[in-house]
C-alpha cells in the first residue's frame, strides 16, 4: 500500500467534473426538458437521445419486476451520476450537470452487468476535446476488470473473514493470500480513493499516528505471528468485509484515463519493486510472490488494453514490453508450488540471490513501462 | 568536441574552450560555449580545471592518464540479455548518453520540457553544475566472453586473478560482466553518469555491486604531491604520469603486437584492476609512528622514504625494514613491475560493530594483468608487512578497450566488429 502518490484521481462530485464555461450556466432544464427512463427487466426507453448541456434531468420509472441502477456514462463507462436501487414499480428523478459530448444511459435490473444502453447526446458550446475512440473502450474494458476484480473479491474475503471468525486459523491462513489477489491486480484505483487503502492495506510501519491498525496485514500478523484468533481480530475480519464492500461500490466511479492506466500500470511494478521484492508486504505470511502475481498480472491487463495505440505510436516499446513482461512472467511460474492461482513457494525460502535476479527482472520491465504513458498520449 | 546534436537541450558547460584548461578543444566547443552562454547559463571566466570539460574521443578511452579526479562512482554490471544485437544497441546508447554527459550536457531530451506525463530522459540532479572532467571508461571482465560468442576474443592479458593469501572476498562486491568507472571532481556528477546508465541498461544489464570513492590516493600529474590515504600517508609516489608517453607505451597501454593478432580489438586498450581493500582502522590509530612508518618505509610527514628528505627522492630500498611495504612493492624490487594507480579513498559508514568500513578502492591500469598485477600482489600478499592492517574484500579485472574515435564510433566496436 502506499498513500502518497496517486496517479489516479477520485472523480468526487460531479460538479468538479463541471470546469468549462459552458457548464455553469444553469437550469436551462426547465421540467418539460426532462428525459423520461423506462426501466424494465430488459429494456431501457428515453424519451430523448439529445439535450443541451447544463442541468440534466431523468425521470426513471422502473417498470421491471427487479430493483434497477440508472447511469449516466462517459464514454469510457466512467459514472457521471447514478442511482442504485430503484425498486420494481418505483419511479426516481436523477438530476446532473453534464457538459457538451456523447453519453450513454444504462439501465441495469438486478445491479449487475453492463445493462441495457442507450445514446445520449449532450450539445452546447463548451467544446469538449477530441478523443480517441480506442482509448475510450481500453479505458471502459478497464474500468470492466476492476469492477469484476472488486466483484471477485468481495466474497472471497467473506471467506476469510468467516474462517477468522469461526477462530479456523489453518482455514483463515489458507484463504489469506486468494482474498488479495484481486485487489493486488487494480490496486492503484482501490487506492484512489485515499480513504479504503489505509484501512485495508495498511502495515504496522505505514501507520499514522493515532491510526488504528486495521485490515489484511492486522489479521496476517494475528494468523502467522501471534498465532491466535482473539475476539477483536473477528471484529476486524468483519471491518474488512465492509471496507472491501465499500471499495466495490465505488470502483466505478474512479477517475481513470489512458495515462493514468498507465502509469498505475508502472505503479503496479513500484510496488513490486518496493514492497514485494524486499519481503515487507506480507512479513508474516511470506505470500509475498502471490501479491507480486497479482501486481504484474494487473499490470499486463492495463498494457494489453491499451496495446493498439501504444504498439502503432511506439513498435518498438510494445516489443520491448511484451518481451519483459513474458520474461518475468516466466521467471515467476519458477517459483510456483502448485497449480492454485495463489500458490506459490514461501518467500522467506526465496535466497539473497534469487530476490537480486528478482528485482533485476522488475526494473527490466519497469523502466519501458514508465514509457507507456508517453507511448498512448503521442 | 563536435557534439552538437540535441540543439535545444540546455548545457551544463558553463564554459569550455576559452581560457585554456590545457584541453584539446575544437572550434565547435567555443561555439557550444557561446551558445551556452546565450542560453543564460551562469559564465565564469574558465580556467577553474575542475569545471572543464575532458575530450571525450581518442585513441585511449579517458580516464585512465587523464589527471586524477577528486571522485569516483564505480560501477560493475552483469548482463542480462543474450541479443547481441540488443547489447550491442545498449553499447551505443551509452556512449551516446557518455558523450553528453562528459560535455556537461543531460541525456537525451533531457530533464525537463517533456510530456508532462512520462518521466524526463535525465534524471537532472547534475543540471547546472560544470562537466567537473567528468570521464566515463568501460571494460569488459572474464565472464563477458562467455557470452555473445565471443570467447575466442578474450586476451590471455586478461588473466583470472588467483586467490592471494589473506583475501576474504565477498561474493557480492566481486567480479562482473563490465564496468564503468566515473571519475569527476563533483561526486554528483559521476553518481549522476552512473545513475543514468544503469536506467538507460535495465533488462540488458543489472549492476552487480558499485563503490563510491572520495579522495583520490594517487596523481597521474608528475608536478602533484601525491595524496595520502586513510592511514595518512602516501603510497605509491612512482605512479606513472599522464604525461609520460614512453612509459605508457610500455606499461600501459596493449599494443597490436600483443596477443599475437588475436586481440588486436584491444590495440590502444588497457586491463584494469579493481579490489576493494578494507582498512583495519581503527587498530592502525592504536599503532605507534615509529610502527607505523616501518610499515610503508617512508616518514609520515613529508612522504619521503626512509633515510631521504623528499617524497619524490630515490628510495634506497635496504634501508627500510624487509617486509616494508615500499620496499615490496618497487618496480626495482619486481624487475621494473609499473603499474598506473588511479585509487580511491572510501568509507561506507560502519560495520555494525562501529568500526569505520573504510579503506582503498584500489584501481590500477596495466598493459597485462599476469605481468603487472599478479607478481605483485603475489608478493606483498605474501609478505608485506601492511597485511597485519587491510584485508581485500572485492576483486575484480577488466579489459578496456581503446577509445571512442570519433561520433559515429561507440564502445566496444573494435570487440564486435568482424574484422577485430
Amino acid at each position: 500500500m502506499r498513500a502518497v502518490r496517486l496517479t489516479v484521481t477520485a472523480a468526487t462530485t460531479v460538479a468538479a467534473l463541471c470546469a468549462l464555461p459552458a457548464c455553469t450556466a444553469k437550469s436551462d432544464a426547465k421540467d418539460g426538458d426532462a428525459i423520461q427512463v423506462t426501466a424494465a427487466d430488459a429494456k431501457c426507453e428515453t424519451s430523448a437521445k439529445s439535450v443541451p448541456a447544463g442541468q440534466v434531468t431523468l425521470k426513471i420509472e422502473n417498470k421491471g419486476a427487479k430493483a434497477t441502477e440508472v447511469e449516466i456514462l462517459f464514454p469510457d463507462d466512467r459514472i457521471v451520476s447514478e442511482k442504485e436501487n430503484i425498486g420494481p414499480g418505483t419511479k426516481y428523478t436523477l438530476t446532473a450537470e453534464v457538459k457538451a459530448g456523447s453519453y450513454e444511459i444504462a439501465c441495469r435490473p438486478g445491479m449487475k452487468g453492463r445493462g441495457v444502453r442507450q445514446k445520449l447526446d449532450v450539445t452546447g458550446s463548451g467544446a469538449v476535446a477530441k478523443r480517441d475512440p480506442r482509448l475510450d473502450k481500453a479505458v471502459a474494458d478497464y474500468r470492466e476488470y476492476a469492477q469484476e476484480q472488486a466483484d471477485a473479491t468481495v466474497p472471497l474475503a467473506k471467506t476469510f473473514a468467516d474462517a477468522v471468525k469461526a477462530g479456523d486459523l489453518d482455514a483463515a491462513k489458507k484463504a489469506y493470500a486468494p482474498s488479495r489477489v484481486g485487489w493486488e491486480r487494480t490496486e492503484p484505483v482501490a487506492e484512489s480513493f485515499g480513504d479504503i487503502d489505509p484501512k485495508t492495506d495498511t502495515r504496522a510501519d505505514g501507520l499514522e499516528k493515532g491510526q488504528k491498525w486495521t485490515g489484511w496485514h492486522r489479521l496476517e500478523k494475528a494468523l502467522w505471528q501471534d498465532k491466535k484468533i482473539g475476539a477483536e481480530d473477528k471484529t476486524l475480519a468483519d471491518q474488512l468485509v465492509t471496507d472491501l464492500t465499500d471499495w466495490q461500490k465505488r470502483v466505478g466511479k474512479a477517475a481513470i484515463t489512458p495515462t493514468s492506466m498507465a502509469n498505475g500500470a508502472k505503479e503496479l511494478l513500484d510496488e513490486v519493486a518496493t514492497g514485494k521484492v524486499t519481503g515487507e508486504e506480507d512479513r508474516y505470511s511470506h505470500t509475498d510472490l502471490s501479491d507480486f502475481k497479482g501486481n504484474v498480472e494487473g499490470a499486463e491487463k492495463a498494457y494489453e488494453l491499451l496495446k493498439p495505440v501504444a504498439a502503432k505510436n511506439d513498435p518498438a516499446l510494445a516489443t520491448e514490453l511484451d518481451k519483459q513482461f513474458a520474461a518475468l512472467d516466466k521467471m515467476l511460474d519458477t517459483y510456483k508450488s502448485g497449480t492454485g492461482a495463489t500458490d506459490f513457494v514461501s518467500y522467506d525460502k526465496v535466497t539473497k540471490d534469487q530476490r537480486k535476479e528478482l528485482s533485476d527482472a522488475v526494473n527490466a520491465l519497469a523502466e519501458p513501462l514508465s514509457k507507456l504513458a508517453a507511448a498512448v498520449v503521442k | 568536441m563536435t557534439e552538437n546534436q540535441g540543439g535545444g537541450s540546455p548545457s551544463r558547460r558553463a564554459l569550455i574552450g576559452w581560457g585554456g584548461a590545457g584541453l584539446a578543444l575544437g572550434a565547435a566547443a567555443a561555439g557550444g560555449a557561446v551558445a551556452a552562454a546565450r542560453a543564460g547559463d551562469d559564465v565564469q571566466p574558465a580556467g577553474a580545471e575542475v569545471g572543464a570539460a575532458v575530450e571525450f574521443h581518442g585513441g585511449h578511452q579517458a580516464g585512465i592518464a587523464t589527471p586524477v579526479q577528486d571522485r569516483l562512482h564505480f560501477a560493475a554490471f552483469d548482463v542480462k540479455t543474450d541479443d547481441r544485437d540488443e547489447f550491442v544497441q545498449m553499447l551505443k546508447d551509452w556512449t551516446a548518453a557518455a558523450r553528453r554527459m562528459t560535455a556537461g550536457k543531460p541525456v537525451g531530451e533531457g530533464a525537463y520540457g517533456g510530456l508532462a506525463e512520462a518521466p524526463p530522459d535525465d534524471t537532472g540532479e547534475a543540471l547546472g553544475l560544470k562537466p567537473s572532467r567528468l570521464t566515463l571508461t568501460i571494460g569488459f571482465g572474464p565472464s563477458f566472453f562467455e557470452r555473445f560468442g565471443l570467447s575466442g576474443k578474450r586476451p590471455e592479458a586478461l588473466a583470472d586473478l588467483p586467490p592471494f593469501p589473506g583475501d576474504n572476498l565477498d561474493r557480492t562486491r566481486t567480479g562482473g560482466d563490465l564496468c564503468i568507472q566515473a571519475c569527476a571532481d563533483d561526486p554528483q556528477v559521476a553518481v549522476h553518469a552512473i545513475r543514468n546508465l544503469a536506467r538507460i541498461g535495465f533488462g540488458k544489464v543489472a549492476i552487480r555491486w558499485s563503490q563510491l570513492g572520495f579522495g583520490k590516493t594517487s596523481s597521474t600529474t608528475p608536478d602533484a604531491q601525491t595524496p595520502r590515504n586513510l592511514m595518512g600517508f602516501k603510497d605509491g609516489t612512482r605512479n606513472i604520469a599522464g604525461t609520460e608517453t614512453g612509459r605508457l607505451e610500455k606499461f600501459v597501454w596493449a599494443g597490436e603486437e600483443d596477443g599475437a593478432g588475436k586481440t588486436r580489438w584491444m590495440t590502444g586498450g588497457s586491463y584494469l584492476v579493481a579490489r576493494r581493500i578494507r582498512m583495519n582502522i581503527e587498530t592502525w590509530d592504536r599503532t605507534s609512528l615509529q610502527e607505523q612508518e616501518d610499515v610503508f618505509g617512508r616518514d609520515k610527514k613529508e612522504g619521503a622514504p626512509v633515510g631521504r628528505a623528499k617524497e619524490h627522492d630515490a628510495p634506497f630500498l635496504k634501508a627500510m625494514k624487509p617486509d616494508a611495504h615500499v620496499r615490496l612493492a618497487h618496480p626495482d624490487a619486481n624487475g621494473g613491475i609499473t603499474i598506473l594507480r588511479r585509487g580511491y579513498s572510501f568509507t561506507d559508514g560502519t560495520d555494525g560493530l562501529g568500526r569505520l568500513d573504510a579503506g582503498l578502492f584500489f584501481l590500477a591500469y596495466m598493459r597485462d594483468v599476469r605481468e603487472g598485477f599478479i607478481p605483485l600482489q603475489r608478493k606483498l600478499s605474501a609478505s608485506d608487512a601492511l597485511n597485519e592492517y587491510i584485508q581485500h574484500v572485492g576483486s575484480a579485472v577488466f579489459a578496456v578497450p581503446p577509445g571512442v574515435r570519433d561520433q559515429d564510433d561507440w564502445w566496444g566496436s573494435t570487440l564486435f566488429s568482424k574484422e577485430a
